[in-house]
């Protein structure tokens, strides 16, 4: 367990990943680099939410490597034999990686002062004191300070969306994975949430982000991945990938979403 | 905006309000039953309310109700405990595990809760004594099943078990109901199962579970009264008792359902807090409003209670 910084955040080799008979990663290879933004497109279907939620084991991998900050997601290699993590293992490997998903998923019986510290206090064994601090602090940092007292279904999509990012944060994460974060929003509310991302990122937070904003992609990202029927199509700089696409896939996706 | 637009907005609407005589029609009949039913109260000598009253209060019918009240608490407790507990089973990726909580509720469901009662109460014919020690092996103490299980253990056994059963498939659905969503966001956070189940998962079932369990108590309350098969001295085994010396039949289990009426009705109110509470955050209007506050507004602004809707459209539509 070496936790120096010469292995990258995210690695993934030859991963795949079937449901039943369906092959949904064909072989991903992927690498994040710690205070790196990787951004990936591709259309819907073609495998991105799954290799998300691989990262953090919400899915199980058939085969290939996938290991965060140099750690196996949901295995450890002892000798030559892999064994399973227990639950307990799981949950703390989880605990170090923020999600953010499509639909919020915010606890919508708890205020928001209450989802946000659910887990840092029963999770990390923070006192309540200290948790409701860093809270303020991160509501603060969101654009919502103010709002700790309120339920979830008394914001708007876009605040409800910067509550689940400050309770995300609220763990302290090595890495932050978003699903699509802004595509429930009405467009105008797309620009808060990505404002708030934005800064993460230049805080220097690793992030993987799932998204259909090429704007966002080409401004923050610091690679870009096109993603087509569980394969990498194609990955470089945001750049390149959008402005030189070398295949077919890769021009036909862009010219529907530019 | 035209000149007539503005003429037409000033003026408030002021038009003929349409008839409704199916619902006189109602009214009249619904009337007309009532003042049937209270001059039977008021002239019918049988009813005996002097009788009624002189037995209400007194003791044994006291304690009976109180009794009644422990009963359906206990089994309640019993019923519901067991219920978590069968229906996280029943979701468990186990196998084995999942298929005991189908067995135990397929068992328990399909048995008359009457002759399960009688069961119970006759478990020392199968197992005189009860012993703590290793399967198989040494016991360390035994007793005497009839000691350890009098009539009124045996009740509160055989409604809870029975209960459980009920429950179990009640907390299966409300768990059920609660968006997948919910359990990954939590997961993702790094909480562990029984944590997700304790504080996400189940405070989001409780408003499925909440209202088909007042029902369930309700249904127990009146329940508890087959046990005065087995000798539990509960309120109706009082009131047979006092019914057996003074032949009074009717009066007094009239006196029992007033009981029983009165405790359902401590009982509605009760649930309706607990719906409230566990409904909250779940609309954005804020906790819903109470039975007098709904009156209160109705006569107030001249609107039907919301609750009220529903009923008014039906009769609308329906005419009587
Ligand atoms: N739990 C599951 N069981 C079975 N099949 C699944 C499951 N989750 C995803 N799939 C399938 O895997 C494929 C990839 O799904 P995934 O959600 O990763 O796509 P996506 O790229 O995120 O698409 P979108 O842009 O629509 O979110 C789809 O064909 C989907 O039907
Ligand atoms: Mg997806």
């Amino acid at each position: 367990m070496t936790v120096s910084g010469d292995h990258p955040m995210v690695k993934a080799e030859a991963v795949r990943k079937r449901f039943g008979s369906n092959e949904v990663l064909k072989g991903i290879d992927l690498e994040v680099q710690r205070g790196e933004v990787m951004c990936v497109i591709g259309p819907s279907g073609s495998g991105k939410s799954t290799v998300l939620r691989c990262i953090n084991h919400l899915e199980k991998i058939n085969s290939g490597r996938l290991s965060v900050d140099g750690q196996l997601v949901g295995y450890e290699q002892r000798g030559d034999k892999l064994h399973e993590c227990t639950d307990r293992e799981v949950a703390k490997m989880r605990s170090q990686i923020g999600m953010v998903f499509q639909h919020f998923n915010l606890f919508p019986h708890m205020t928001v002062l209450g989802n946000i510290i659910e887990a840092p206090t029963r999770v990390k064994g923070q006192s309540k004191d200290q948790a409701v601090a860093k809270a303020k602090q991160l509501l603060e940092q969101v654009g919502l300070d103010g709002r700790e007292d309120m339920y979830p279904r008394q914001l708007s999509g876009g605040q409800q969306q910067r509550v689940a990012i400050a309770r995300a944060l609220a763990m302290e994460p090595k890495l932050m994975l978003f699903d699509e974060p802004t595509s429930a929003l009405d467009p105008e509310l797309v620009g808060d949430v990505l404002d708030v991302m934005r800064d993460l990122a230049k805080s220097g937070m690793t992030m993987f982000v799932v998204t259909h904003e090429m704007g966002f992609a080409r401004e923050v990202g610091d690679k870009l991945v096109f993603m087509d029927d569980g394969v990498v199509v194609e990955a470089g700089t945001p750049r390149d990938v959008i402005t030189n696409p070398q295949h077919d896939r890769t021009k036909s996706f862009l010219s529907k979403v530019l | 905006m035209s000149a007539q637009g503005e003429a037409i907005e000033a003026a408030e609407i002021k038009a003929i309000p349409v008839r409704h005589p199916g619902r006189w029609v109602s009214v009249a009949v619904i009337g007309v039953l009532v003042a049937m039913l209270i001059h039977s109260f008021v002239a019918q000598p049988h009813y005996r309310w002097g009788l009624i009253r002189q037995y209400i209060f007194t003791g044994p019918i006291l304690h009976g109700v109180a009794l009644t009240l422990e009963l359906t608490f206990l089994a309640m407790l019993v019923g519901i405990v067991g219920g978590v507990l069968l229906a996280v089973m029943r979701l468990s990726p186990n196998p084995v595990v999942s298929t005991a909580s189908w067995v135990y509720i397929w068992l328990f469901r399909g048995t008359p809760v009457l002759v399960q009662i009688l069961l119970w109460y006759n478990i020392s014919y199968l197992f005189p004594t009860i012993s703590l020690g290793i399967p198989f092996g040494p016991e360390f103490v035994t007793w005497q099943t009839n000691d350890l299980i009098s009539g009124t253990t045996a009740g509160v056994l055989a409604l809870g078990l029975n209960e459980a059963a009920y429950m179990a498939e009640i907390v299966r659905a409300g768990i059920l109901s609660v968006d997948e969503g919910q359990f990954e966001a939590a997961s993702a956070l790094g909480m562990k199962q029984s944590l997700i189940m304790r504080r996400i998962v189940l405070p989001q079932a409780m408003r499925v579970i909440v209202p088909p369990t007042g029902n369930e108590t309700i249904s127990m309350l009146k329940t508890t009264s087959l046990v005065s098969t087995i000798a539990v001295s509960e309120l109706l085994q009082h009131t047979q008792a006092i019914i057996n010396v003074n032949y009074a039949t009717v009066p007094l289990f009239l006196m029992a359902s007033i009981w029983y009426l009165a405790m359902t009705s401590v009982l509605t109110v009760g649930q309706f807090y607990i719906e409230r509470y566990f409904g909250r955050g779940s609309s954005r209007s804020g906790p819903a409003a109470t039975l007098p506050e709904r009156l209160w507004r109705a006569i107030r602004y001249n609107r039907p209670p919301p609750g009220a809707l529903a009923m008014q459209r039906r009769d609308q539509s329906g005419g009587l």
